[in-house]
């Protein structure tokens, strides 16, 4: 194997301007595939956790069919709070939910006595919002950045709506709701924040202290409309939702009456289709990879068999078996391909590791300053490597095949 | 017992077109230890004989053997397997690796063909560099060589895995007439020292006078075997006999 190595090596010098130009394309690629694998990764990331931790939460728990009418906040199909107990005891129950928040939603209208639009309200427990969803604080403008904004007679309002209605801090609104059976109530609130939007512009949920929804709706025992999840761990947001699917279904003791339904955040947010767009283009990226891998190996492996024909002959006259010839060849485009993903790949950590110091921002919808941190890990390299290396050897298979199958008489006889 | 014994071999080209017969019943046989030369001028058939010899071509018809071997009968692998066992090769063009230096070169048969021992590898490759006067050279790589130095390591290299037999097709036409006369020298000192069988071509007249047994050949018959003052055309008679009993 040494001599094999020493022999490719050498041929690989030989032609040192042609090896280095392949390796130099080699490596373009696999910069351009690490670097955007880790920023586009990064991206990907940023903007789930934002959802996740702003509003949306890991995992989500509703009374089967809510989801599905979602744009009315139909409050007959709030869990029943036999119900909703039996959702909160299997979350305290699991070992990978970090923390949950329970939600009362409805549509109301806002008033701030010479204006009046349509809202949608949360009521929530303010400690529990704040803990399943710690970047709540970051989306208040402005007043108090903590559970006390939601404390009982306060509420957070939606910043599209408080710039169309000319709120502010401090301004006292009263908001309507028409409750299940039908009556309507009201109450008066005093705005203790403005609420920025997550993901864009389009928000209209503002929230207030649960009690305070329970009291506009005149509901006297706890309903829930839905349960935020905060994992420990939100990549394996799809287990812990079937674990948990598992675990009402035997509150319930038959599986086919099961009141719940428990979706991830990707099932609720449309984020999760430009997460799977974003995951397209990486895989389209890799493809580009894989061709110019292909092509500029496979053009020097042919180049380098058709040169050296005369070499060829001489080494199989004197006696070397076409396996040994195939070999000689395949570690030469093996090398290319080393050195390729080798030289690409320092050269992505170099680049990555400058975007994280230079920490380059960016703005995606009305939320300013998100800072990009490119990160690479070991299967994303190991993936990009191997692909590389897997395709070098791909694309020496046909001209090492084609030297190792000379006639040495023919061989000989080229000029 | 011969080395070589070859019965009425015919070998045919197809050039487009017309069909040529670049040998037509050549017959003949040579004893180990021989130090012997095909002549004749190009097209007679010189190179075509040496590549049929050598495992490197099939003949249209006929019989061959060597080294006690119908090579006939071969595969391409087990063809490259007794090549590499049994022929040693020298060329016109002296066709060293460029990439590697005289004593890889010679090496390169004994790593990549024999696979002999590193110990015995080295030990082996600088005898042959020695017997050929290349030990100084050993480092250089063969464009630092002159046309004379690089045929001296390609019969090194072709002696270092002690074969039967070497080949050698118009070894001097790429050297200036003192330093072909050298070659020769050096080759049949070799034949000498270590009892190795050397079939070369030629049609350089001037250096025919080296080879101790001479073929002559035309349009791919063979005319004329002369041995060391005395010339005589062989009969084809017996070879078949020969060949049989092999």
């Amino acid at each position: 194997m040494f001599n094999l190595t020493k022999i490719a090596v050498r041929n690989l010098r030989r032609y040192k301007r042609r090896s280095l130009l392949t390796v130099s394309l080699i490596a373009f690629g696999v910069v351009f595939v690490l670097v955007f694998v880790a920023v586009s990764s990064s991206f990907k990331d940023i903007m789930i956790r934002q959802i996740t931790n702003s509003y949306l939460g890991d995992l989500q728990i509703h009374r089967r069919g809510y989801v599905a009418s979602i744009e009315t906040l139909p409050l007959n199909l709030n869990l029943s709070p036999q119900q909703a107990a039996n959702a909160a005891k299997a979350l305290k129950e699991n070992p990978e939910v970090s923390a949950f928040s329970e939600r009362i939603k409805f549509g109301a209208m806002f008033s701030n006595f010479t204006e009046t639009t349509n809202i949608r309200i949360n009521g929530v427990v303010p400690d529990h919002e704040f803990t399943t969803c710690p970047a709540m604080s970051t989306r208040i403008s402005d007043g108090d950045k903590n559970a006390s904004a939601l404390a009982k007679g306060k509420i957070l309002v939606p910043a599209l709506l408080a710039r169309g209605m000319g709120s502010k801090v401090g301004d006292t609104v009263v908001i309507v709701a028409t409750n299940k059976d039908g009556s309507v109530n009201g109450k008066t609130f005093v705005i203790s924040g403005i609420l920025e939007s997550a993901t864009g512009p389009g928000g209209r949920d503002g929230y207030i202290h649960i009690d305070d929804a329970m009291e506009i709706l005149r509901i006297a025992q706890r309903e829930i409309s839905e349960f935020a999840i905060s994992l420990k761990n939100p990549e394996r947001a799809d287990r812990v939702a079937e674990s948990l699917k598992a675990q009402l279904g035997d509150i319930v003791q038959d599986p086919k009456k099961v009141p719940f339904q428990v979706h991830t955040w990707a099932e609720l947010s449309p984020f999760s289709n430009i997460a799977k767009m974003v995951d397209l283009m990486t895989i389209f990226v890799k493809v580009m990879l894989v061709a110019i891998v292909l092509i500029s190996i496979l053009n020097v492996m042919i180049m380098a068999v058709y040169e050296r024909v005369r070499e060829i002959g001489t080494i199989a006259a004197i006696g070397t078996l076409p396996g040994k010839i195939l070999s000689l060849f395949l570690v030469e485009g093996l090398f290319l391909g080393v050195a390729g993903a080798l030289v690409g790949l320092i050269a992505a950590l170099a680049i990555i590791f400058g975007l994280n110091v230079w920490k380059f921002s960016f703005n995606f919808g009305q939320t300013t300053g998100l800072i990009l941190a490119p990160s690479l890990d070991l299967n994303q390299i190991t993936i990009a490597c191997a692909m590389v290396i897997g395709v070098s050897i791909l694309a020496s298979l046909q001209p090492s095949m084609k030297a190792s199958r000379m006639e040495p008489i023919e061989a000989l006889r080229h000029v | 017992m011969s080395l070589i014994i070859a019965q009425d071999l015919v070998k045919t080209y197809q050039a487009e077109a017309i069909e040529v017969r670049a040998l037509q019943g050549v017959s003949f046989d040579i004893a180990p230890g021989a130090f012997l030369a095909f002549v004749g001028p190009s097209g007679s058939g010189k190179t075509t004989l040496l590549n049929l010899i050598g495992c490197l071509d099939k003949p249209t018809s006929g019989a061959l053997a060597v080294a006690g071997a119908d090579v006939l009968k071969l595969d391409r692998r087990q063809a490259a397997e007794f090549r590499g066992a049994n022929i040693g090769f020298i060329f016109q063009s002296f066709n060293l690796l460029a990439v590697l230096t005289a004593f890889e070169n010679v090496e390169y048969p004994l790593v990549m063909v024999q696979e002999v021992r590193p110990a015995e590898r080295r030990d082996r490759v600088l005898k042959a560099l020695q017997a050929v006067g290349m030990l100084e050279q050993k480092n250089q790589m063969p464009e630092q060589l002159s046309g004379g130095q690089k045929q001296r390591v390609a019969i090194a290299r072709a002696l270092v895995t002690q074969p039967k037999l070497v080949l050698a097709d118009e070894p001097t036409a790429n050297l200036d007439h003192d330093t072909a006369y050298m070659i020769l020298r050096l080759m049949k000192k070799m034949r000498d020292n270590f009892g190795i069988t050397f079939i070369f071509s030629t049609h350089d007249t001037r250096i025919i006078g080296e080879a101790e047994i001479i073929y002559s050949l035309e349009d791919g018959r063979l005319l004329q075997r002369e041995e060391k003052g005395k010339a005589n055309v062989q009969s084809n008679e017996n070879r078949g006999a020969k060949l049989t009993a092999l």
